[in-house]
């Protein structure tokens, strides 16, 4: 065993990258669920958007132009749940199921010609002297761009919903769908932007799998990350920053496991690849003292002539 | 102007009509997708719905239905139970894992003794696996109010592990020449769970099935705890009202989907599939869920959907071979069939109205 | 609904029709544990299927099933390719073998090939596998000389024989000539998850590894490799070419080509019978990719000329001295491994640090 050799800053490093992915997927899907819709079709989105940013990228050479188009993907496929689940007042939690089916399926037929392409690189920021900087360095300034992206879209979030206008209704729509719609708010037309909105983050996510975290394309690459997002969600008490936080804990414990596994800790290797899950579990007792709940009409469909 | 209007009552007709409706249209959008791929699109709609049940091989594909549709069935009905209270169970592959884990344990205990109780025991080792590893988001949630889906969704990946740690160690076959996997159970008489009937496919976990969407259907009209589940699904305050103990009805349902996901995994590891591997489980938990919503949560009509499941599973494997359909064009297919399904039961309980709306 | 039967009827005949004028070819078939996209496994047995297609043209029909999963879907496949008329059917999982044996008995005329089992219960049945260590040795041997931190990294899937055979045959030839080289075993415990393999190969390089050997499929540490710059790493599965010159610097590549079209041939001829086949780089069922011009010259012609030792089968790469990590003897000096003992290997070689979780 030699523990010395796992450097924390390095750790700490590859943790905010494997943590991303999660992030985009999941501040989508808390915005979702504020306005009362369960979604459960992220894994389907996500991997719509990350052969879709591939096949941009590599087509046009730009991963920016990548992630555009797998935003736009994401929520083009989310548009199907928004059309059963608002219009045609599908079971939510079926629909969703039934998206990720249909979005690992089309995903695969679209990817036909992408398997063993390698994509144009993310180049990461390098900004002077700040990126070179001992410890700091590493953990702040020596990433992608998309990687502040997801933290600025998990500031964004947090501050739309707490601070404006539109937060409120949001927040409103998802409490008491009813009560909503008597105060005038247009409950359908919300739910529907929220669900776009959870489709493009998720495509972001996926897309920044496949074009930067792992980079290749191969079917069912996602792995099911789309439902570990899911997860995180309900673990974050429907909160932003505690979405970060959930993130960071998920893929810490992972890479943390990892780690302890090249310095040869003897611990079982079975155990401690269970470690990430057992620890979310357990975390989510600790904080369970923490009664904010979900919101009130969440997978509850709504009918306006009643 | 085309309107809803919610329907007093729910359609019958429509209820009945609008599965036949949405499969003829899958069949229609189905065969726009495989012509688009450059398959003939009638041969390949008629492969996926007819050869499995009237081809020329239909002797063969009939029985392999029931093997297919069974644990989609049994598990279905467990979730359908907590689903219709409000309770989501999402993690019935890992209680699946389990049950098959703890069933088949037992019998590889007893090798080579052979005893008519070995059976019997294995199937209670069965269900007491999938109820065990259920509890646990039970009591979490009871005792702590932790939310139950992601409990049981991260119990499904630590039984994953359980799995592969089991067939690569414990239960790995002495004789195997150090491969992975445990010993095939099909060749230890008393703990194979055979085809009741040589060649029918009728093995326990058939007949488990069917018994169990009886018991609920029971359970569920004239079943006190039925009227419970019920109860607080559509209206929670009610049912405190009614004296409903929401932690006994959340025990009971996590703990009853467990077991019949539990019992489901150890029929399948005993007698189709034959063996713990790596690989054992194939998303049938998961699938369930699909199923259980298919049916509208309703016993006979959760039997129907896993039939069509299994159907398409079966019919769309036929069409890979024969017309050389990419599995992922067969993915998209079901996708499209559940679109529909879902899509059009609309129908069943809303109107279609054209024009202006009437005045108030 | 007279025009649906009447359709229905036509397309019946048209079926019918192509049924009876398909009876000439041999028709082949190939059951897939993974999609043929995946880059990998699947993918290379694939371009066998091509392989044969090519050779044969008209002669030949194959038909294949991707994404089987093991267990009662197997059965229920590899019957239906029976029943259907298939001559000779490749089954290509390890989990596949009980399947394959259980339905080889109901069709005796068929053959059956399993790919990486054991078990011939009937005579129709053959078993074929490839000797990867082989392969491994000649990387094991350029990442010795490569490595200056004299740290290897390994990323495994699962401990398996397989993978604990291609960790033995690489280490012993990397202590070969560098002794002082140091091996640190990663398990993903997945057979497929790119994100995690990328996590690994990460958490590797961070923790000294300048030469990443990887048993899973993706390219996603060869991706993590060229990020982090002065890190070799070698192809798995397929040539993986697109990270070559550097990281990538060489490939173990699963050829079936050679061995599919062989089998087709004796089925064609009559001359097919059960056999057990385990080939090397020998036959051409392991190749090794071209090594590129980052590995120095006289490196590289060392490779080679054990690559040509291993094909002409004067070098064994499980050649004795070589003593257990428990300290006990296994292989006395100049004796070499049985085949038997190879094939289920569950220990590691002296050095190795670590136990193999179980």
């Amino acid at each position: 065993m030699d523990l010395s050799a796992i450097n924390p800053v390095l750790l700490i490093a590859s943790l905010m990258v494997a943590a991303t992915p999660l992030l985009f997927a999941a501040i989508g899907e808390l915005v979702v669920e504020k306005a009362g819709v369960l979604n459960l079709g992220v894994e389907g989105m996500m991997i719509i958007g990350a052969i879709a940013g591939f096949a941009t990228a590599v087509e046009t050479g730009s991963p920016l132009l990548g992630f555009v188009a797998a935003a736009g993907a994401g929520a083009l496929l989310s548009v199907l749940f928004a059309i059963l689940t608002q219009f045609a007042q599908a079971n939510q939690v079926a629909s969703g199921l039934s998206l990720t089916l249909f979005g690992l399926g089309l995903s695969a037929l679209m990817g036909q010609s992408y398997v063993g392409v390698k994509p144009p690189q993310m180049e990461k920021l390098n900004i002077p002297v700040l990126s070179d900087l001992p410890v700091v360095g590493p953990i702040l300034f020596g990433h992608d761009l998309m990687l502040y992206v997801a933290i600025a879209l998990i500031a964004a979030v947090w501050a739309m919903i707490k601070f404006s206008r539109l937060g409120l209704v949001l927040r409103a729509v998802g409490e008491n769908h009813d009560a909503a719609h008597a105060l005038g708010y247009k409950v359908v037309r919300i739910r529907i932007l929220a669900i776009l909105f959870g489709g493009a983050c998720a495509g972001l996510g996926g897309a920044y799998i496949s074009l930067i975290r792992v980079p290749q394309w191969t079917e069912g690459m996602t792995a099911g990350i789309g439902w570990i997002a899911l997860a995180l969600v309900v673990f974050a008490s429907w909160k932003p920053w505690r979405v970060l936080l959930g993130a960071y804990l998920f893929g810490g414990v992972t890479v943390v496991q990892l780690n302890l596994q090249a310095a040869g800790v003897a611990i079982p290797v079975e155990y401690l690849a269970m470690s990430p899950y057992l620890i979310t579990i357990l975390v989510l007792v600790i904080l369970s003292a923490d009664k904010s709940s979900a919101p009130a009409a969440l997978g509850r469909n709504f009918h306006a002539s009643r | 102007m085309i309107r809803l209007e919610k329907r007093p009552q729910p359609s019958k007709a429509w209820s009945l009509a609008t599965p036949l409706v949405a499969v003829l249209a899958t069949m229609l959008a189905g065969g726009l997708l495989f012509a688009i791929l450059g398959k003939d699109p009638v041969e390949a709609i008629r492969t996926i719905f007819w050869e499995p049940l009237f081809g020329e091989f239909a002797f063969y594909y009939r029985p392999q239905l029931l093997v297919k549709g069974a644990p989609l069935v049994l598990i279905a009905i467990g979730l359908s139970l907590g689903f219709k209270a409000g309770i989501w169970n999402i993690g019935a592959e890992g209680q699946y894992i389990m049950g098959a884990l703890f069933g088949a344990g037992v019998g590889l205990a007893f090798y080579p003794l052979e005893a008519w109780y070995i059976f019997p025991l294995m199937v209670i080792a069965g269900g007491f696996g999938g109820w065990l590893w259920a509890s646990i988001p039970a009591y979490l949630k009871v005792r702590f109010g932790t939310n139950e889906i992601l409990v049981s969704l991260m119990l499904v990946y630590v039984a994953e592990q359980f799995l592969a740690s089991m067939s690569l160690g414990l239960m790995k076959n002495p004789e195997g020449f150090g491969f992975p996997g445990s010993r095939n159970l099909q060749q230890y008489e008393s703990a194979y769970n055979a085809d009741l009937i040589a060649g029918t496919g009728m093995h326990w976990g058939v007949v488990a099935a069917l018994i169990a969407v009886i018991f609920a259907y029971v359970l569920l009209n004239r079943h006190m705890t039925g009227y419970h589940i019920r109860l607080t699904g559509e209206a929670p305050r009610a049912a405190k009202f009614a004296g409903v103990n929401p932690s006994r009805l959340i025990l009971f349902c996590l703990g009853t989907s467990g077991i019949l996901a539990g019992l489901a995994g150890l029929f399948e590891v005993s007698g189709p599939s034959g063996q713990v591997s790596i690989d054992f489980n194939v998303g049938y938990g998961f699938t369930a869920i699909i199923v259980a919503f298919l049916g509208r949560l309703h016993p006979v009509g959760i039997l129907l959907a896993g039939g069509l499941m299994a159907l398409t599973y079966i019919g769309g494997d036929i069409a890979q071979a024969n017309l050389q359909l990419p599995s992922s064009a067969i993915q998209v297919f079901q996708g499209m069939l559940l679109f529909f399904l879902l899509a059009f039961d609309l129908l069943t309980n809303f109107r279609l109205s054209f024009g202006k709306p009437e005045v108030a | 609904m007279k025009l649906t039967n009447l359709l229905t009827s036509a397309a019946m005949a048209l079926g019918l029709a192509t049924a009876a004028v398909a009876e000439d070819p041999t028709k082949v078939g190939f059951v897939y544990v993974g999609p043929v996209g995946d880059g990998g496994w699947t993918y290379e047995h694939d371009q066998g299927r091509k392989a044969v297609v090519a050779e044969f043209g008209d002669k030949v029909e194959t038909v294949y099933v991707e994404n089987v999963a093991e267990g009662p879907d197997a059965e229920r496949v590899i019957t239906q390719m029976a029943l259907q008329g298939a001559d000779l059917i490749f089954t290509t999982s390890f989990g596949y073998m009980d399947p394959t044996n259980n339905v080889a008995a109901k069709f005796p005329d068929v053959k059956f090939e399993h790919a990486t089992g054991y078990k011939r219960n009937t005579e129709n049945v053959s078993t074929y596998s490839a000797r990867f260590y082989e392969g491994r040795a000649v990387q094991g041997t350029i990442a010795g000389h490569m490595t200056e931190s004299n740290i290897v990294g390994y990323i495994g899937s699962y401990p398996i024989p397989e993978v604990i055979r291609g960790i033995n045959s690489a280490y012993i030839h990397a202590k070969k000539v560098n002794p002082d080289v140091e091996f640190k075993i990663v398990w993903a415990f997945t057979w497929f998850d790119p994100a995690k393999e990328a996590d690994a190969a990460k958490v590797l390089i961070e923790q000294g590894a300048d030469v990443i050997l990887q048993h899973t499929d993706s390219t996603a540490p060869q991706a993590a490799a060229q990020a982090a710059g002065n890190v070799i790493t070698f192809g798995q599965a397929s040539d993986m070419a697109e990270y070559g010159p550097k990281p990538r610097v060489s490939s173990i590549i699963d050829d079936w080509a050679p061995y599919y079209i062989a089998r087709t041939k004796a089925v064609m001829d009559g001359t097919w019978t059960s056999t057990d086949t385990w080939d090397g780089i020998g036959a051409g069922m392991v190749g090794i990719g071209e090594i590129s011009d980052a590995v120095p010259a006289e490196v590289k012609a060392e490779a080679l000329a054990l690559k040509a030792a291993l094909a002409d089968g004067s070098y064994h790469a499980f050649t004795g001295p070589i003593t257990k990590q428990d300290g006990s003897a296994w292989l006395a000096d100049g004796e070499t491994a049985d085949d038997g003992t190879l094939a289920g290997m569950n220990f590691y070689v002296e050095g190795i640090e670590g136990d193999i979780p179980q």
